[in-house]
């Protein structure tokens, strides 16, 4: 672990034992069988949602003012007229084939659209998170090492105000000061208006794509546009981050192994990240895959202030507009994520508790 | 010759709201390269004796007393770095129960290496033996197997014999055991109790039996003090205990069943007789 100040004490012969290796395979499709049975369930509630939600998407596709007979036509023709579990099946097949339904308000597959909108909002949240986890762990451990003293009291007011302070006014008032009044970051959007388009999207994430092109002045330019809202962002989950880990560090502190370093005279240093920050590694992997789930859902707010064009302002703009295929496809793809964050943390709790291996 | 420890008038105390609470109030004792016994029950202060020795009593507690030294070391002025190389490799503490004073994500190899290395810096293949060798010295079968273990892999008589592996390794010259095996079976405690005895013996070490467990301090100790709500009552030979003259202490002896008897009700403690809590 980096973490660990000190040079590491395993020894070869007294490491944990080696001895998972044959509980590998059957593990890995354990693993898989999960995956995929959460998966059918995130569809089967999706396709339910789709179907009792009191928009009919045969009246979005033809209007109000079209005769029976080319409603009952566009009906059977989307397949509506089928039994409810055909229909299941149906749409099963045509999201593993990556066919989410046309977008009514963009005019385009809702699988572009996801495949436009979700790097933007991956990448925000990805920078967001780390800002989070380097910035808000550390305070976290600081403030539970030095509890009731002047360090802890201010990063207990920092986590305040990132806990009540609403998120559009710390945007435009960041917009405001970094970009009108000092100019030190882009404006809103993701790059200026000039190099948009010019980098063709591989990944779909602007740094990633201009740096396989070699363009790097696109890249400062798309990092300028995004280090202000991703700090938004990770101002808010540094706040929970710093947070939870404060209490989980506290909680820890007071156990008795931690009394038992000290009584072997190890250094302070080393009593807390060895002894008690490697113990809350475990929760802490939730409490960060959640808020990194949680942005990845994006934010509305700061999507909105910052002309973002990620999956919250879509999903929003779905839902204002009756577009169900794209509420349902944003919604697949969210849920998803979730899916993937969970089966990670697990996963890392067995790699990073022996108790639960 | 000077005792190995010399406490005197050590006080400790708490703040609350209604002022500082004092646990410890004012108790005097030394100890040589022998066993001494600290018997009290629940809240007699003898657990914030030992901590106070080791200056382990975190803020806001207060420790203060008029002399406690260690090998003519002043322990109240040491800093917090010069009580870390006391700490583990001068006087070393067993701590009660092995469930919770043992860290459950290291193995029992690594934190019986961390007391060693922490004092002194050795290749590994020196760790490993010395390691194997303590483990063998405190009757573990297959050490090699227990090492690589977790400690909620272990029982709790093997994960005390793992504690008093950790707390002898780096061979301190005085041992504080706190209540080392009542969170233990009773058929394992003579077990660990024989284990800690011999070593003690055999390394020609100080040790401090805390407990509240009479008889038990009585068979293992040299010299017994007795603790009730902060204070010495009654400082005895172990085998003089008969003729003990506090009445703390005689109830307490009073109340203890032997084989060949035949009361109908133990006494209970009148704690009247000494203005006790």
């Amino acid at each position: 672990m980096s973490l660990e100040p000190q040079t590491t004490i395993s020894p070869a012969s007294i490491s944990p034992t080696k001895r998972r290796w044959g509980r590998g395979i059957s593990a890995i499709l354990g693993f898989a069988a999960t995956v995929f049975l959460t998966f059918l369930g995130l569809l089967a509630i999706t396709f339910f949602i789709g179907r009792v939600i009191p928009i009919d998407p045969v009246l979005a596709v033809v209007g109000d003012r079209a005769s029976k007979a080319v409603y009952e036509a566009a009906r059977a023709s989307m397949g509506l007229d089928q039994p409810l579990y055909i229909q299941f099946v149906q749409y099963v097949g045509n999201v593993l084939s990556g066919n989410f339904g046309m977008s009514v308000s963009t005019g385009r597959p809702v699988i572009d659209d996801i495949s436009r909108f979700f790097p933007a909002t991956l990448e925000m949240a990805t920078i967001g998170i780390i800002i989070g986890v380097i910035i808000g762990v550390p305070l976290g451990v600081l403030a539970a090492s030095r509890q009731g003293s002047w360090v802890d009291q201010i990063i207990r007011v920092v986590g305040l105000l990132g806990y009540s302070m609403p998120a559009f006014w710390l945007g435009l008032v960041g917009l405001a000061l970094f970009y009108a009044k000092l100019r030190w970051v882009g404006g809103p959007g993701r790059l200026d208006v000039f190099y948009d388009g010019l980098v063709s999207p591989v990944t779909g994430l602007i740094l990633v794509d201009s740096l396989i092109a070699g363009e790097y002045e696109i890249f400062w330019n798309a990092v300028s546009h995004l280090i202000l809202p991703a700090s938004v962002l990770g101002f808010f989950s540094l706040a929970y981050i710093a947070r939870m880990t404060r209490s989980f560090m506290l909680d820890q502190l007071n156990q008795e192994f931690v009394t038992t370093a000290r009584v072997k005279g190890v250094p302070e240093r080393i009593v807390i990240w060895r002894h008690a920050f490697n113990p809350i590694r475990v929760p802490l992997i939730t409490v960060i895959g959640l808020s990194y789930a949680g942005l990845l859902e994006g934010s509305v707010m700061i999507e909105t202030v910052f002309s973002w064009p990620g999956i919250g302002n879509y999903l929003t703009t779905g839902l204002l507009n009756a577009d169900m295929n794209a509420v349902l496809g944003s919604t697949l793809v969210i849920g998803a994520v979730f899916i993937f964050i969970n089966k990670i943390s697990d996963v890392l709790y067995r790699v990073l508790d022996p108790r639960a291996r | 010759m000077a005792p190995m420890l010399e406490v005197k008038n050590l006080r400790v105390s708490f703040p609350t709201h209604r002022g500082r609470v004092e646990v410890v109030k004012g108790i005097s004792f030394d100890v040589g390269r022998e066993r001494l016994g600290i018997v009290g029950e629940s809240g007699s202060g003898k657990s914030m004796t030992g901590r106070a020795i080791l200056k382990l009593i975190r803020k806001p507690g207060l420790v203060t007393a008029d002399r406690m030294s260690f090998d003519g070391i002043d322990i109240l002025s040491q800093n917090e770095k010069q009580m870390r190389s006391i700490r583990g490799a001068r006087i070393s503490m067993v701590m009660q129960d092995p469930k919770f004073s043992l860290n459950p994500v290291m193995t029992v190899g690594q934190q019986i290496a961390e007391a060693l290395v922490t004092h002194e810096k050795l290749g590994r293949r020196e760790v490993n033996e010395r390691i194997l060798a303590m483990l063998d010295a405190v009757r573990i079968n297959d050490p090699k197997r227990v090492a690589g273990l977790y400690p909620h892999e272990v029982s709790g008589g093997m994960g005390q014999r793992v504690m008093i592996a950790m707390m002898l390794i780096p061979e301190p010259e005085l041992l504080i055991a706190d209540e080392p095996t009542s969170a233990l079976d009773v058929s394992v405690q003579a077990q660990v109790l024989d284990i800690i005895d011999d070593l003690v013996t055999r390394k020609g070490m100080g040790l401090i039996l805390i407990s509240h467990d009479l008889n038990l301090v009585s068979r293992y100790c040299d010299r017994i003090l007795v603790m009730n709500s902060g204070t010495v009552v009654e400082e005895c030979a172990a085998g003089q205990l008969d003729k003990a003259s506090h009445p703390y202490t005689r109830g307490l002896l009073a109340a203890m069943p032997t084989m060949n008897e035949n009361r109908d009700e133990l006494p209970v403690l009148d704690r009247t007789q000494w203005a006790g809590t």
